[in-house]
């Protein structure tokens, strides 16, 4: 497998009131992610109130956008096109789930750095993906 | 309070069909459901209490409630997935030790085979479930969620896939005595490491079969239990854990088990070296790994010397499991391998188990269930039940 694959088709998030902002920072190229002001951590997914102390003083901040691979798996049968899901651990803290692309499963090793990129979905919402840094 | 001895299972029953694309999913309940008050030798106005989860029709209780004429006094709709029917269990032994029923009736059925289900498909729980925006667009399938386990649990303890071949290894020297199981042929190591990857590191034969069917048990409590004719299953302990993802604050190589084991255990007064027998979900060779190590039948990262060379073989291995082949080769219906993994204990501690797999003299037996995906949010049930 190699860069010269089929894109997969990406399928629509539902976006709602809660998680609109974060679409909307993704269009412009920024990836959020929850921060508490009354327990100061990181959250991830981002909501409103904080899952560790449930505080609603939450803000949604930019990350850094780059981070370590924490596990993968590339589909390979019983999918149109194949492709490799994983979880990324940011550099601030928290791990989210996400794609790898633009890279060749075969050479993706746990540990390694990776950063953000945006694809865009079938309704053309941006997704934060990753790449090798 | 505690659930020890406070009731017992006195009905269990497995469907024998593995497709049913010429029935209903309220029939195939309502089937189960007879068959398991055949067994117990109970009548349909003895039951009082009634449980199911998302697998049942409609508004669950209200539309199976109905469709079977059952009048009761207590129903629970309680759903963690696969593992639902083991926390159905519990809650049944909690409300007959309350009084609010004495005889419980559990039904799950699905027919995923005839509607065409695959552990490859994308995952949805639909768009109001608030991590479906942050999940659905990567693709999480049932498949590359399980194997994003596996693949993490390889590389901090060093787990091989010929380990985890073992599994199924195992399930399939079980299957070959069922002759309802789906996959009967038993199957090497190495027949697994080549059948085809699926989603890396996971092969077809790490995964579970895709069957339509059901099964029911019955719960009732112990003055009931003891006047009917058939031998004594008591549920000594339970407990349920669900497991999601702390907020971002995630560790694959545990699972929930490590909380509703530790819970049961306490619950029952026995310890794992105890357990003659254990039905452990198995959605995924992984599956079984993971809460075989969080269960503490052995040390978490041992799990993949644990169950090689045949240590899950029923007369030869040390710790038997799933003698009916397991959701891995027997039958998962509806998706949800709970139901089957509780009535093969309950087969176990009868002594009605397949001659070739019954293990001697059971007299304490462990099941455990893990619902919804363990790479992401799961929920974790164990019972621990007793010959009386």
């Amino acid at each position: 497998m190699s860069t010269q694959q089929l894109e997969r088709k990406i399928p629509a998030p539902p976006i709602n009131a809660e998680n609109q902002r974060f679409f909307d920072a993704a269009k412009q190229g920024r990836l959020l992610i929850g921060l508490c002001h009354a327990c100061e951590k990181y959250h991830f997914y981002p909501r409103t109130l904080c899952p560790f102390c449930f505080s609603d003083r939450t803000e949604w901040t930019e990350a850094a956008g780059t981070g370590i691979l924490y596990s993968f798996s590339t589909s390979v049968r019983g999918v149109p096109v194949p492709y490799t899901i994983a979880y990324v651990t940011l550099d601030e803290g928290i791990t989210m789930m996400t794609n790898i692309v633009d890279a060749d499963p075969a050479k993706l090793e746990i540990g390694q750095r990776l950063k953000v990129v945006f694809r865009e979905a079938e309704d053309g919402s941006n997704i934060a993906m990753f790449t090798n840094l | 309070m505690s659930i020890k001895g406070k009731a017992f299972i006195v009905g269990a029953f497995e469907h024998p069909t593995r497709k049913a694309p010429d029935k209903s999913v309220a029939q195939l309940h309502a089937e189960c459901a007879r068959g398991a008050l055949l067994d117990a030798g109970l009548n349909k106005d003895d039951i009082d209490g009634y449980f199911c989860a998302g697998d049942a029709p409609g508004l669950g209780p209200l539309a199976m409630v109905d469709y079977m004429g059952l009048r009761v006094r207590h129903v629970d709709s309680t759903d963690t997935g696969g593992s639902s029917y083991l926390v159905h269990v519990a809650h049944a032994a909690q409300a007959i030790a309350l009084g609010k029923c004495n005889v419980a009736l559990i039904t799950l059925a699905g027919r995923p085979r005839s509607e065409g289900s695959s552990g490859t498909q994308p995952r949805n729980y639909g768009a109001s479930a608030p991590d479906t925006a942050f999940e659905v667009p990567y693709g999480i399938s049932t498949a590359n969620g399980y194997a994003m386990v596996a693949k993490r649990h390889m590389h901090e303890f060093g787990t091989t896939s010929e380990q985890l071949a073992w599994i199924k290894v195992a399930a399939s020297h079980h299957a070959q005595h069922n002759p309802d199981a789906m996959l009967r042929e038993v199957v090497t190591v190495e027949e697994v490491l080549a059948s085809p990857l699926i989603a890396d590191p996971l092969h077809r034969l790490d995964c579970c079969v895709v069957s339509d069917g059901g099964g029911a048990v019955i719960v009732a409590q112990p003055e009931i239990a003891k006047s009917l004719r058939r031998p004594l299953v008591k549920v000594l302990g339970a407990g349920e854990a669900p497991k999601g993802q702390h907020g971002g604050k995630i560790d694959l190589t545990t699972s929930g088990a490590a909380w509703s084991g530790a819970a049961a255990f306490a619950e029952a007064g026995v310890a794992p070296r105890d357990i003659q027998y254990a039905s452990i979900y198995d959605s995924f060779t992984i599956t079984v790994l993971m809460q075989l190590e969080d269960l503490g039948f052995c040390k978490k990262g041992d799990g993949g010397r644990f169950v090689a060379d045949g240590n899950l073989i029923a007369g030869s291995g040390k710790l038997p499991f799933n003698t009916d082949g397991g959701g891995l080769c027997n039958n998962h219906p509806a998706n949800r391998g709970g139901m089957t993994k509780i009535i093969e204990a309950v087969r176990q501690l009868r002594g009605e188990a397949h001659p070739k797999v019954q293990v001697p003299g059971c007299t304490l037996a462990l099941a455990q269930g893990t619902g919804g995906q363990l790479g992401s949010r799961h929920g974790s049930a164990t019972i621990i039940l007793a010959r009386e």
